[in-house]
């Protein structure tokens, strides 16, 4: 760490972080990227300001990266597990770093996770493969299901928590479950779980920044994706990529 | 208890397409209307925030809410029907116009053979080359007769489109309104490609408008700005024609067109003979409503129209047994599933971009346009390009064999993100006796009233369909120059769970014999003449196109039909 650092004033809430997490639950540091905090993968702390750049700001805090529905262990999980889905690596963030674990923790928190807008009525009986799938346990159960079975499988196997393994061992239980060789709970394969899983971590890595994930828009930036834009009518005919600067729906908003 | 209102000539059940233009028709014309709608209403207002993947591609913003209504489905008989829990296969629109405002634009007319393509196959190639169980039929109308109605409908919607192969697709008796659509590189390869193989490719005819248009009724919309957000999104520039900026708004303007909104309508008050109106509830509040009418139109979707009948007991249902009666019978949907994917490594394309009926399409293999002889299969699909708008949540493809997450998903799916092009067929899909629509045994609406359920499945009809034109598309892609292909002519049976289409058709159908049809040609019902059933349900068996032209150009032939009724005071129209 360089020297400067100790006189921004991160390094004071650094150090008043460690002193109040160990405290709190008896001086056991917690795992994961949450009391990663230290690390500063989740960036949830300001970048530090650069020592040419005294007086630039660091950036207003994100309020909305805070869970309101998972637990913290399932918070952490859940960012674990999306970022073996859709990793970190020279192209750019990963999962956790586009805040996709919030994504999916607001998305089950809402009308989503509790299938307010899908057929509830019974009987609920099992059918064909090519009539879909009937069983009557809410989204966000399965999901916090099926994190409980990532987790049971990686004790099991590997006599630690998910959080806990290397790459290839989490990537060796989230194979196990996509093959199905996992279960989850009656009605619920730890195939279709997977592929929750999957399909959520996409979302929380394409969606409009103002659900949670995307953050800074990077994960668009990383493919070129241009987002919200009003027009192209200019470049149909063009022949060559266009590349240009992407915009959310909180830039459409503001700007109007 | 329901309260009865005062009695009007018209009701019309639904206000989409088909409601919106026998309402403008009608009030035109000075008649006065109650438009019946059951979900809410819009404006081009709604649309402000409508670039959201999320919200409407994903999350279905503008579809109906399945918890309180949906459809069973189970493949054949042998099965117990099950709901359609989530959405997959089809998308129901809900909402003051309908599935007008979510779809693409694309905008074909059903060919002349589709109309007499039973008598057209049998002259051909007999009687027996029509398998045992399907029950093709013609419409009871030509093509030619409809014609005027088809460039009534592309005028009011300012569709925009260039030259067509002479001879492969039904005549023209004036050009397309608007231009083509801008030509992408995308398109040129396509086009170049089908080129040199000897086929007549062309545009394809849009409903997104290539340049601002003003219609016959003094509508002035603006152009596509091919922003990418079509199917399942509204258009906030009014440039995707719907129903709310084209029809609407002309029926609104008379003074002649009652709109109600959140309004529902559960059943058909009727002797046997004719009907005296509907029963309706107001969806916020619960209350219960009778609207007396002289003429009751119903213009749902095709699900509405047909469970609409059969709860109300109008219309003699349709036994798969015995294959008499007519509603319900004949549910047809769409083959899809043959396709070729061309993935580049050393091109890009501006493929975020695009808009809804943004392509090219070749009619070599469609309708009856090529010799089925020593072919195992009747029609044929047709077979396109489009640039429809890339948005990255749905689109992820990668090259056959790589995984579908981790590290090497993410370089894929990210390298190829604007790096692939696919070329697919849209298949006809043909009616057969044991395909049709009728009324659930189990399930139950939010109201208490059974729910619809489909029996279909795919047969080898479409299985030598999706063959054939699989090596058709890996073909022309082929020779479109990618440096990898992935192809698909393979088909399973049928499966509620993927998306594949909203063009689900018949159940109502249209006719010249009252025994095996259930509405005239100006869709009046031979059962109650002044009951007319429009849209989709009308279709005897659907075509190897998008269905929206032929719904709106019967829906112009219906209104004729109604005004007729509507001076004889009685009797059939036709």
């Amino acid at each position: 760490m360089a020297e400067r650092q100790s006189e921004q004033p991160q390094s004071d809430s650094r150090r008043r972080f460690l002193k109040y997490s160990g405290a709190a639950i008896g001086g056991a540091v917690v795992g994961g990227v949450i009391g990663g905090a230290i690390a500063n993968t989740y960036r949830k702390s300001p970048a530090p300001a650069e020592p040419d750049n005294p007086a630039k700001q660091p950036p207003a805090a994100d309020f909305n990266q805070a869970p309101m529905f998972f637990t913290q262990s399932q918070l952490q999980l859940t960012e674990a597990a999306a970022e073996r889905i859709f990793p970190k690596d020279e192209l750019g963030p990963g999962a956790a770093e586009l805040g996709v674990a919030f994504y999916i923790d607001h998305q089950l928190a809402g009308r989503w996770g509790h299938n307010v807008r899908e057929y509830r009525m019974g009987p609920f009986q099992a059918g064909e493969t090519t009539q879909g799938q009937h069983q009557s346990i809410p989204r966000h159960e399965v999901f916090t299901m099926g994190l409980q079975a990532i987790e049971d499988a990686s004790k099991s196997k590997y006599n630690k928590s998910f959080t806990q393994l290397p790459d290839e061992e989490k990537d060796a239980i989230l194979t196990s479950l996509q093959k199905g060789e996992i279960a989850v709970v009656s009605g619920v394969t730890g195939q279709a779980f997977f592929n929750l899983l999957r399909t959520m971590t996409l979302e929380g890595v394409y969606s409009d920044p103002m659900y949670g994930g995307n953050k800074n828009m990077q994960g668009w930036k990383m493919r070129n994706y241009p987002g919200n834009q009003m027009t192209y009518t200019a470049i149909m005919e063009k022949e060559e990529f266009v590349k240009m600067e992407p915009r959310s729906l909180h830039d459409h908003f503001g700007s109007h | 208890m329901a309260t009865k209102l005062p009695s009007v000539p018209v009701v019309i059940v639904g206000m989409g397409w088909l409601g919106g233009i026998i309402a403008a028709e009608l009030t035109k014309q000075g008649v006065k209307v109650v438009g019946l709608e059951r979900g809410k209403p819009r404006s081009t207002q709604d649309y402000y925030m409508v670039h959201d993947e999320l919200r409407y591609a994903q999350r279905y913003d503008l579809m109906q809410d399945l918890s309180k209504e949906t459809v069973t489905f189970r493949n054949n008989e042998k099965m117990t029907a099950l709901p359609m829990r989530e959405y997959g296969s089809f998308l129901m629109g809900e909402g003051l116009g309908g599935a007008g405002i979510h779809w693409n634009g694309q905008t074909y007319r059903f060919l002349p053979y589709d109309f007499e393509i039973y008598s057209k196959t049998v002259e051909r190639y007999g009687k027996n080359k029509i398998p045992e169980g399907m029950t093709l039929q013609d419409w009871g109308i030509t093509y030619d007769e409809l014609e005027p109605y088809f460039d009534k409908f592309e005028k009011m919607a300012g569709i925009s489109g260039g030259e067509e192969p002479e001879g492969l697709v039904g005549k023209r008796s004036s050009p397309y309104p608007t231009k083509p659509m801008l030509k992408t590189p995308a398109l040129k390869l396509f086009e170049e490609a089908c080129k040199k193989l000897g086929y007549k490719p062309y545009m394809m005819p849009s409903a997104n408008l290539s340049e601002q248009y003003t219609n016959p009724d003094g509508i002035t919309r603006a152009g596509c700005q091919y922003c990418g957000f079509c199917e399942r999104f509204g258009c906030e520039y009014g440039a995707k024609a719907d129903p709310v900026v084209t029809v609407l708004p002309v029926a609104q303007k008379t003074g002649n067109l009652d709109l109600r909104t959140y309004s529902n309508v559960t059943s058909i008050v009727h002797d046997g003979k004719k009907a005296s109106g509907v029963i309706y509830v107001n969806t916020l509040t619960g209350e219960e409503f009778e609207q007396p009418a002289d003429v009751v139109i119903l213009a749902g979707y095709v699900f509405t129209n047909v469970r609409l009948l059969l709860a109300s007991k109008l219309g003699k249902p349709y036994d798969p047994k015995t294959g008499q009666g007519v509603i319900g019978k004949n549910y047809a949907y769409q083959v899809g599933g043959a396709r070729a994917t061309g993935f580049y490594e050393d091109r890009e394309f501006n493929l975020y971009a695009g808009a809804g009926a943004l392509g090219m399409e070749i009619a070599e293999f469609n309708g009856d346009n090529f010799d089925h002889s020593d072919l195992n299969f009747l029609h044929g699909a047709g077979i396109r390009i489009s640039q429809t708008g890339l948005r990255p949540i749905a689109n992820n493809s990668v090259p056959e064999g790589t995984p579908n997450w981790g590290k090497e998903f993410k370089q894929a799916s990210i390298k190829y993100a604007n790096r692939v092009l696919t070329v697919s067929a849209q298949g006809a899909s043909l009616p057969w006796r044991q395909h049709y629509m009728d009324l659930d045994p189990t399930y139950k609406d939010i109201y208490g009233m059974p729910l619809l359920r489909i029996t279909y499945d795919f047969l080898d009809q479409d299985r030598e369909l999706v063959k054939f034109m699989g090596a058709k598309t890996a073909e022309i892609m082929k020779e479109m120059g990618p440096t990898t292909i992935g192809t698909n002519d393979q088909l399973g049976s049928y499966n509620i769970v993927p998306y594949q289409s909203t063009h689900n058709t018949g159940g109502a159908i249209m006719g010249a014999d009252p025994s095996t049809s259930a509405v005239n040609s100006y869709l009046q019902m031979w059962d109650a003449e002044n009951v007319f059933v429009v849209g989709a349900s009308a279709f005897a068996h659907n075509s190897g196109y998008n269905p929206t032209a032929t719904v709106g150009a019967l829906a112009y032939r219906a209104a004729e039909g109604i005004a007729k009724y509507l001076q004889q005071g009685s009797g059939l129209v036709v």
